[in-house]
């Protein structure tokens, strides 16, 4: 039966072409309007459209959709998993083509249930039972939106010609900020994501990073910035500039306490959802205070962000799952020194470690640039409260971007750097094949998006016009990047260019002065000499682990997102025992969040169970009590109308 | 046509003059560090003399070395010396003016760091991965800080290229600020942590685990210790530049401006030079460095500084 694991695996590859070439046909032409199917429920057909938002969002779905569907191919899933998949990834679909909020509303829950299912069956129980409670929230509080626009009617054009307002669209906001922002990451709906995303086999934990907490975000996106109509106020942004400016730093932070491969990257997911929702709620505040072209600017932030990060995401969770192909495990402190034995992994790895790290002239840097530099002119904003939040938005989301690089480079260096840390590691072997092919191609990705920011912006242009009205430009002029009036310019290319030339000039210039070639020997380290003989790699617990390289940031900022019990045994002289590094970390939200909820679920089943005792009489006097209650409301709520 | 040709010109010397004076800064604060503690010094010329020497040698590497530590030291002197290419110094208008914007010489400064803390983890020994984390974990105080800085010049400059906020402030439009003020001290607390300067890491310990910067490169010798020495003499000048270009512009050449303009740019721009180099030498032989630990109090402050220099603006302006 592995054929059939197999055949699900490339029918979603071949899903994920097709959803990459449609999406690339909607952005090069247009896409289409509404279209009505043929069943639906009694008010109305569920109806499919492709506008230029929707396809930018497909686009990112099929950029982590192929790859990761290859990798799939090559490493082999579960039968059960590898059934899953397809399904998956059209649910996602649904999403982004849905054109009325039941069809959205119906994507949104397969796609919960589905990597639920995907979770569970590899039998996480504990993630799956935490990702299914916090699923559950979001979905009854999506329900609650599609309720809030009901009003308006159904379809997106009807809700378009008659937008919430009043208290219906603060309801609205605070339903969708619950149920997509939790779906997406956003603190303090999180705890869930850095458990659950790793959970999953790799292939899919590079969905659910790359490509679902997007999914999400497209909601928010759809929901707020294009539903809700363009009239709503300036202050809608707060939410989620202050929500994304804490999940930036919170992920960021605990992206440097893991340890494990993929909790790091899950925690990176969180930190840049983080940083796409400040981009948001500064599309919004722009847009409220009537400047348009930031508006613009931080909304093509958010679309370049987004597509970069997909790309990113993905091979750095494919690439764990090629070490842990090939390597057997994914502790960086059984790991080391794999760069001499993966060197196409290696390299790709630190390709997307360095743009997830934010460095020029990578494609992690352009989208960051914007990012920054949208945050740089909130002090246009007219009202001095958000002048301020922007400056405190702009220093979390640096000091987010200086803690991604952190957590990467230490990633990258304890994983692929220094001496291999077990005989395992160094005996490991290179990914071969569909598997270096499935990383390759998000590599490939990175590469052009490096090179091309300018004309991806100019494609996203449909959608940031979709969104903010046809008079609306990206930030983009030609290959560089350039800001509406000219404040600022970043042109990739040139600095590709000037860095190949000075890498060049210094190199052969150093060499025609220093023609010999290096001299291998052993360490010197400080003078401690070689290793004896019966250590072939050196003593290796002389480099640091990935715990002890994670130690200033967690004595400086551990303490914030995570309550560290750290527990240092010191090597006694004359021992032969290692000193010993213990650490316990748990995330803050669990006391704060997670476990009064869970509380409150069983007194309310305790409360529930009694009923169960009640006498006939008590019965009746329920039942009428509660139509009376419910009349009532419906009263009332006529009253409002 | 001619503005061009003067902007490449302009740019050339400055790039000859950059190199040559880089490890010359580094001699003087060496040299004037040592006067002021009672010591003779070395000669200012004397990092050359070493620059040239070690550059001779082959470098060893470590049986284990991958080729990112023969990669990392060109990459960094690379991205340094792009970074020193954008910042003004005695003209404007160079001709990669257009470039200067400011977070992309803070992410070319990434760039460096990034692949110094690289080769810190290829050593394979516990002083790189010490010194990687470290310098790692002072960049996550640095870098907000910086970029709050660069927020008020472009509230004040209406831009966030180098170029241009200087181009602002040397007409003297922008006047004497206190959020200027703070900025300014913000943007000196991250220049001294980025340098690896007391009192964030100390430039001629011995000891190896009070090291920072030079515990990255325990194990670098013969070229490849010369390309780092040069980048972090490169990075000093960076520093130094950025510095004299936002907070005092005047004397710099505009951009168009004629070969005379350019002598007198120049010859305050040397003298500006020394006095920091002065006031670093001083500074440091008058303060301590301190504990890793308090280092995030100190960058902290900055951070709020730099905060409150916003703040400032935002009040002015709004009231204004």
């Amino acid at each position: 039966m592995v054929g059939m694991g197999m055949g699900a695996a490339l029918a979603s590859a071949a899903l994920a072409a097709l959803g990459l070439l449609v999406a690339a046909w909607a952005l090069a032409v247009g896409g289409f309007g509404p279209v009505a199917l043929p069943f639906g429920p009694p008010w109305g057909a569920l109806s499919l459209a492709l506008d230029p938002l929707s396809a930018w969002f497909l686009l990112i779905l099929g950029a982590a959709g192929l790859p990761a569907a290859l990798f799939a191919v090559a490493s082999g899933l579960s039968r059960a998993q590898a059934l899953l998949l397809p399904p998956f990834l059209l649910a996602m679909a649904l999403v982004l083509l849905a054109a009325d909020t039941v069809t959205l509303l119906l994507g949104f829950e397969a796609m919960s249930l589905l990597s639920w299912g995907i979770i569970a069956a590899r039998g996480q129980r504990r993630a799956a039972r935490l990702y299914l409670g916090f699923a559950t929230v979001s979905g009854v509080a999506l329900l609650g939106a599609v309720a809030a626009l009901a009003p308006s009617g159904f379809g997106f054009d009807a809700i378009r010609a008659a937008p919430p307002e009043g208290l219906r669209a603060t309801l609205l906001l605070a339903l969708v900020l619950l149920g997509a922002g939790s779906k997406a990451g956003l603190v303090p709906l999180h705890p869930w994501l850095p458990v659950a995303h790793p959970a999953a086999p790799t292939a899919l934990s590079a969905l659910l990073s790359a490509a679902m907490v997007k999914v999400a975000l497209y909601v928010l996106l759809r929901v707020v910035m294009d539903l809700a109509g363009p009239a709503q106020p300036a202050w809608w942004g707060v939410p989620f500039l202050a929500l994304g400016a804490v999940s930036a730093l919170w992920g960021a932070i605990r992206a440097n306490l893991e340890t494990d491969m993929k909790a790091v990257l899950a925690c990176s997911t969180l930190e840049n959802v983080g940083l796409l929702a400040i981009a948001l709620g500064l599309a919004l505040m722009f847009r409220g205070s009537d400047l348009r072209p930031l508006a613009a600017l931080a909304l093509s932030a958010l679309l370049l962000h987004a597509l970069v990060h997909a790309c990113f995401k993905t091979l750095l969770f494919l690439g764990a799952g090629a070490v842990v192909a090939l390597a057997g495990t994914r502790d960086p402190d059984r790991l080391g020194g794999l760069v001499h034995r993966m060197p196409w992994v290696a390299g790709l790895m630190g390709l997307a470690a360095a743009s997830a790290a934010a460095l020029p002239p990578l494609a992690g840097f352009s989208s960051e640039w914007l990012l920054l530099q949208s945050l740089l002119q909130s002090w246009r904003l007219a009202e001095m409260s958000f002048q301020l939040l922007g400056a405190a938005a702009l220093a979390a989301a640096g000091m987010a971007t200086a803690l991604a690089a952190a957590a990467m480079l230490r990633l990258a260096g304890t994983v692929f750097l220094g001496r291999p840390r077990t005989p395992r590691a160094a005996g490991a072997g290179e990914a071969t094949g569909l598997l270096r092919l499935s990383l390759l191609l998000p590599g490939g990705f990175l590469l052009l998006l490096s090179v091309l920011p300018g004309p991806a912006l100019s494609l996203a242009g449909g959608a940031v016009r979709r969104v903010l009205g046809p008079v609306a430009q990206p930030p983009a002029s030609g290959l560089a990047l350039l800001l509406p009036d000219g404040a600022a310019l970043f042109s990739p290319v040139a600095v590709i260019l000037l860095l190949g030339l000075l890498l060049a000039l210094g190199y052969f210039g150093t060499r025609r002065l220093s023609p010999e070639p290096p001299v291998l020997g052993p360490a010197w380290d400080c003078g401690f000499g070689p290793a004896p003989a019966h250590l072939p790699f050196g003593d290796v617990l002389t480099q640091p682990s990935a715990a002890g390289a994670a130690q200033p940031l967690r004595r400086m900022l551990g303490g914030i997102p995570m309550a560290v019990a750290e527990r240092h045994d010191a090597a006694i002289p004359g021992s032969p025992w290692p000193a010993r590094l213990r650490l316990r970390l748990r995330d803050r939200a669990f006391p704060a969040l997670v476990q009064p909820l869970t509380r409150l679920r069983r007194f309310l089943a305790r409360e529930a169970e009694r009923l169960r005792d009640l006498s006939l009489r008590g019965f009746v006097a329920l039942s009428l009590l509660t139509l009376v209650a419910l009349l009532a409301l419906l009263a009332v709520l006529e009253r409002l109308r | 046509m001619m503005a061009a040709i003067g902007g490449f010109l302009s740019l050339l010397l400055h790039a000859a003059l950059t190199l040559a004076l880089a490890p010359l800064l580094v001699g003087l604060v060496r040299w004037l560090k040592a006067r002021m503690m009672g010591r003779r010094g070395a000669s200012p010329i004397q990092p050359w003399r070493d620059l040239v020497r070690l550059l001779r040698k082959r470098p060893i590497l470590a049986f284990h070395a991958s080729p990112v530590s023969r990669a990392a030291p060109y990459m960094a002197l690379a991205a340094t010396l792009l970074a020193v290419l954008l910042v003004p110094s005695f003209a404007g208008g160079m001709a990669l003016s257009a470039l200067s914007d400011l977070v992309l010489i803070a992410g070319l400064v990434a760039v460096g760091r990034a692949a110094l803390a690289l080769a810190g983890f290829d050593a394979g020994n516990g002083f790189g991965g010490m010194g990687a984390s470290r310098e790692l974990a002072f960049a996550a105080f640095a870098e907000p800080a910086l970029l709050l800085c660069i927020l008020s010049f472009a509230v004040l400059a209406g831009t966030t290229s180098l170029d241009g906020i200087a181009a602002i402030f040397r007409d003297g439009q922008v006047g004497l600020r206190v959020s200027l003020l703070f900025a300014a001290l913000a943007l000196v607390a991250v220049a001294l942590a980025e340098n690896a300067r007391i009192p964030v890491d100390n430039p001629a310990t011995h000891l190896e685990l009070t090291m920072v910067h030079e515990a990255m490169i325990l194990e670098a010798s013969g070229r490849h210790l010369a390309l780092w020495e040069m980048q972090a003499a490169l990075k000093l000048l960076l520093w130094f530049s950025l510095l004299l270009a936002v907070f005092a512009p005047f004397g710099m050449a505009p951009a168009g401006a004629g070969p005379l303009l350019w002598l007198k740019g120049l010859a305050l721009w040397l003298g500006k030079l020394g006095l920091l180099a002065l006031a670093l030498a001083a500074f440091e032989s008058a303060i301590s460095k301190m504990r890793v630990f308090r280092v995030p109090e100190f960058l902290g402050g900055a951070l709020l500084l730099a905060l409150l220099a916003a703040a400032l603006l935002f009040v002015s302006t709004g009231l204004a």
